[in-house]
C-alpha cells in the first residue's frame, strides 16, 4: 500500500514538474555526479545539465573554492571525453591544479579576453557548439536578458554552462537552473596528524529552478565528494518558489 | 598550346609624371631627377618639358642647370621608380595575371586569353592605356606574341600597337636596332656600319651577325622573333589555389561582397578538395574603383574546406572592406595550405574529442574576432618553477609528453605576479603564525610545508622559494612562500601567490 502511495506520489511530482516547464534530459542514462544527498535538491533528483549554475564568488578563496568544485563536476561531465571552454577576464585559474579534481587540464581551452562583452559574446557562441562538454565563464555582472539569450542557445545545443559571477553584490536574477555559493570551510586534520586536511566547504545552493534549495558541508577526499553535514533550513517550503 | 600574347607598358616619364601626380603644382614645369654617381649630381629623369629643351639623361647637373636656369630639380628619389612599377604592377593584375617588371621603365603584362574579356585586344589596350593615363602617367603600349617586339613596338613603334601573331618581323622591319634591345654598343656599331633599320640587316647571314655583334646581341634577336624563349619573372607568382572574380558593376553593398566571397570560396574550397588539402590561411583582396587595394585575411586552426566555415570567418571581418566608390575585382587566395586528413571527418562524428571539426570551427571564429592569442591551451613541462611549469600551446592535437603531476599540490588561483604580504613568523622555517593581505589579518590555524623550490639558475638568477600552505582561522587556504633564506640581519620578504581550493 505505501508503495502504491509513493508512486502515485513521484508521478504526480513529475507531471507538476512537466507543468512547470521541466523537460527532463531524454538521452541516456542520468550522469551520476556523485553529489549524494544533494541530488535530492534537484528537480527529478537529476542534476541539470543543459542548463545554467551561477557559482557567487566574490573573493579570491571563494572563487578558488568555487573552481575547485566545478572542476569536480567537470570531472565527471567530461569522462567520455571532449572539450571545455573556460572564458574570462584577468584569469587567474592555475591549470596544473585542476588534476587534483581529476580533471585534465590539458582538455581545457582557456579564452583570455579583455573586457566583459567579448566574455558574453565568447560564451554565447561556445554554447552553440553541441561539441564542447561544458563553457565556464567567469562574469562580474550578468543582466536578465544576457541570461536568457544563454539559455535560448543552450536549449538548442544542451550544453551546460557554468557561470562565475564575480560581483555578487550586484544580484541580478537571472534563468539559472541553480545558484551556487562555494566557500571554504576549516579542514579536519587527516588521521589526526597536523597540518592541512582535505579541502571542506560550504556548499550552499541558493536557488534552484524546480528544486529544494539546501546547504551542505563537504568535503573532497580521492576524487569524491563526502556529505559531513547538512544544515537544515528553515521553512523550506517557502524557499522552494523561486 | 594556346598562342601566347604579351604586352608591354612604356612609361616614358615615369618618376617626373609621379611626382606631378603627388604635387600637381609642379605641372607644366621643366623637370628633372637628379642622383649622385661617381662624386657629381647626374640627370636620372627627365620630363618632356625639360627633354624639348635639350635636357638628357646622363647629363650634368650643372650643365643642365647652365641651359635652364630656372629648372625643378628632385634630388635622390630615382630609387623609388622600381617601388612605382612593383605597385603600379600589382594595380595592372586587374587586367591580367601575370606582370613583370621589364628593363627600361616598363611593365610587360601576359594577357594570353585576357583580352577578350574587355571586348578584344584594342578594347583591352585602349582601356589600361586610358586607365593610366588618367592617373597621369604618359604611356605607351604594344601588344605581340613576344615580348621583345611588344618592347619594341611600345617604344618605337609608328604604325599600329598591336602586332597580329606572325607578324613580328614585320612590324619590326622599319624601326631602328636599338629596339631590339641590343646593347648601346651593338646597335651603335650598327648604326655607325648604315644599318639604320632592323630590315636592313635582319635577313643577313647569323654567322655574319654574330661577328660583327656578339654572341648575348643575336640571342636578343632570336627572342624577339620568338625563335628562343624569354624568361618571365611575375612581380607576383599566382598562388595554386586562387580564384577572382570580377564584377561587371562594382560592388558597393555588404551583400554583394558576401555572395563574392562565396562565390570565390566555392572556387577554392571545390579546388582543394578535390587535392585533399584544407586551407591554414587565406587572403581575400579586394580592388577598389580608385585604385586601392585592400586585403583581409583569414586563420584557421586547422586545415579546412568547409565553405560555410570558412564563409564565417571572412564575414566577421567583412566590416573593415570598405568600397567607398566600389569594388571591381576580388581575388582569393590559399596563403598556406595543409592536406587534410580524410580520416578525421569520421572521428568528429564518432566521439566528442579533440580532433572535433566544430570545436576547431568555434576557434576559428572566436580568434577571429579577438585574436589568437587569447586561445590558451596548457601541457605541462618538466620544470618545478610554478611559473615555468605550464607551456602555452596552439594546436589542439598536441598531446601530454609526460603525466601532470600529481605529488604536490597546486592552488587553484595562482596569482601572475605574487605579492608582497606581511608576516610574523615564530622561527626560522616555521610556518608563519599571522599574515596580512590586503589589509586583512589572517590568523593561521594550519600549515604545511615548506616546500623549496629552487630558481632554475640556468634560466634565470634569484633567491629560491620556500612556500608553505597556511589555512587561516575561516578555513581559506593560501600559498605564501619566503624569499630567500631567513637572516638576521633583514626582514626577509613574504609573498602570497595563491589560492587553494
Amino acid at each position: 500500500m505505501a508503495a502504491t502511495k509513493r508512486d502515485i506520489i513521484d508521478k504526480l511530482q513529475e507531471q507538476i514538474l512537466s507543468l512547470q516547464g521541466f523537460k527532463p534530459v531524454g538521452d541516456g542514462p542520468a550522469m551520476d555526479f556523485g553529489l549524494g544527498e544533494i541530488s535530492i535538491s534537484f528537480p527529478g533528483k537529476v542534476f541539470p545539465l543543459a542548463a545554467i549554475h551561477e557559482f557567487l564568488s566574490t573573493n579570491l578563496e571563494d572563487a578558488a573554492a568555487s573552481g575547485g568544485f566545478i572542476s569536480a563536476l567537470l570531472s565527471t561531465l567530461m569522462q567520455k571525453g571532449g572539450l571545455c571552454l573556460w572564458i574570462s577576464t584577468q584569469r587567474k585559474i592555475f591549470p596544473p591544479s585542476l588534476i587534483t579534481f581529476g580533471l585534465s587540464p590539458e582538455r581545457i581551452i582557456f579564452i583570455d579576453l579583455a573586457n566583459e562583452r567579448d566574455v558574453l559574446w565568447a560564451s554565447e557562441e561556445a554554447l552553440k557548439c553541441e561539441s564542447l562538454a561544458a563553457v565556464v565563464s567567469e562574469l562580474d555582472e550578468i543582466s536578465f536578458a544576457q541570461s536568457r539569450r544563454l539559455q535560448l542557445v543552450i536549449e538548442k545545443s544542451r550544453v551546460t554552462s557554468f557561470i562565475i559571477r564575480k560581483n555578487a553584490e550586484k544580484l541580478s536574477s537571472t534563468l539559472a537552473a541553480a545558484r551556487w555559493k562555494i566557500s571554504a570551510l576549516p579542514s579536519g586534520a587527516i588521521d589526526g596528524m597536523p597540518g592541512l586536511g582535505f579541502p571542506k566547504w560550504n556548499v550552499e545552493l541558493l536557488k534552484v529552478k524546480n528544486g529544494l534549495p539546501g546547504n551542505w558541508t563537504i568535503e573532497y577526499c580521492g576524487g569524491s565528494f563526502n556529505i559531513v553535514r547538512e544544515t537544515v533550513i528553515e521553512n523550506r517550503e517557502i524557499r522552494k518558489a523561486v | 598550346m594556346m598562342q601566347k600574347r604579351y604586352m608591354s607598358i612604356w612609361f616614358s616619364t615615369l618618376l617626373t609624371d609621379w611626382i606631378r601626380i603627388k604635387r600637381p603644382a609642379l605641372k607644366a614645369l621643366p623637370l628633372v631627377f637628379s642622383d649622385k654617381a661617381a662624386n657629381r649630381m647626374v640627370i636620372t629623369a627627365v620630363s618632356r618639358e625639360a627633354a624639348l629643351l635639350g635636357i638628357h639623361q646622363g647629363m650634368p647637373l650643372a650643365d643642365a642647370r647652365a641651359i635652364v636656369p630656372g629648372l625643378e630639380v628632385i634630388e635622390n628619389q630615382c630609387h623609388k621608380s622600381e617601388k612605382l612599377l612593383k605597385a603600379i604592377g600589382e594595380w595592372c593584375i586587374r587586367y591580367a595575371p601575370l606582370v613583370s617588371i621589364e628593363e627600361d621603365q616598363g611593365l610587360i603584362l601576359d594577357i594570353s586569353g585576357c583580352a577578350h574579356l574587355w571586348g578584344g585586344e584594342r578594347e583591352y589596350l585602349r582601356e589600361i592605356v586610358n586607365r593610366l593615363r588618367g592617373l597621369g602617367y604618359n604611356v605607351r603600349a604594344a601588344i605581340s606574341d613576344t615580348m621583345g617586339t611588344a618592347w619594341a613596338v611600345s617604344r618605337y613603334g609608328k604604325i599600329t600597337p598591336i602586332v597580329k601573331s606572325g607578324e613580328e618581323l614585320n612590324a619590326l622591319l622599319s624601326l631602328p636596332p636599338m629596339s631590339l634591345r641590343l646593347s648601346p654598343l651593338a646597335s651603335q656599331k650598327l648604326i655607325k656600319l648604315g644599318l639604320k633599320t632592323v630590315g636592313s640587316f635582319i635577313s643577313m647571314p647569323r654567322s655574319v651577325l654574330r661577328r660583327r655583334i656578339g654572341e648575348e646581341s643575336m640571342e636578343r634577336i632570336e627572342q624577339v622573333l620568338g625563335q628562343k624563349d624569354e624568361r618571365f619573372t611575375p612581380i607576383t607568382v599566382p598562388q595554386v589555389y586562387s580564384a577572382r572574380l570580377e564584377s561587371m558593376e562594382p560592388i558597393r553593398t555588404r551583400k554583394g561582397i558576401e555572395l563574392a566571397i562565396e562565390k570565390l570560396l566555392t572556387q577554392i574550397c571545390a579546388h582543394l578538395e578535390k587535392d585533399g588539402m584544407g586551407l591554414r590561411s587565406a587572403q581575400l583582396q579586394s580592388y577598389r574603383i580608385d585604385g586601392k587595394m585592400i586585403r583581409t585575411e583569414i586563420g584557421t586552426n586547422s586545415p579546412s574546406a568547409h565553405i560555410s566555415h570558412l564563409f564565417k570567418l571572412f564575414s566577421l571581418k567583412i566590416d573593415q572592406i570598405e568600397p567607398k566608390m566600389g569594388i571591381e575585382l576580388f581575388t582569393m587566395e590559399a596563403v598556406k595550405v595543409e592536406p587534410l586528413d580524410p580520416r578525421q571527418e569520421a572521428l568528429w562524428l564518432a566521439e566528442k574529442g579533440m580532433e572535433d571539426q566544430k570545436v576547431t570551427e568555434l576557434l576559428d571564429r572566436l580568434a577571429g574576432k579577438v585574436g589568437l592569442q587569447a586561445i590558451q591551451r596548457y601541457l605541462p613541462q618538466p620544470h618545478h618553477w610554478p611559473e615555468r611549469s605550464i607551456k602555452k600551446v596552439d594546436s589542439l592535437r598536441e598531446g601530454l609528453s609526460m603525466p601532470w603531476r600529481t605529488d604536490r599540490l597546486r592552488p587553484v588561483q595562482l596569482l601572475k605576479i605574487p605579492e608582497p604580504v606581511q608576516v610574523s613568523a615564530p622561527i626560522p622555517d616555521y610556518p608563519p603564525m599571522l599574515f596580512r593581505y590586503q589589509g586583512i589579518t589572517h590568523q593561521v590555524k594550519k600549515a604545511d610545508g615548506p616546500e623549496r623550490i629552487e630558481r632554475e639558475w640556468w634560466l634565470e638568477e634569484g633567491e629560491h622559494r620556500d612556500y608553505y600552505q597556511l589555512e587561516d582561522a575561516e578555513g581559506k587556504r593560501y600559498w605564501l612562500f619566503r624569499s630567500g633564506h631567513y637572516s638576521s640581519e633583514k626582514t626577509s620578504g613574504w609573498f602570497i601567490h595563491g589560492f587553494f581550493a
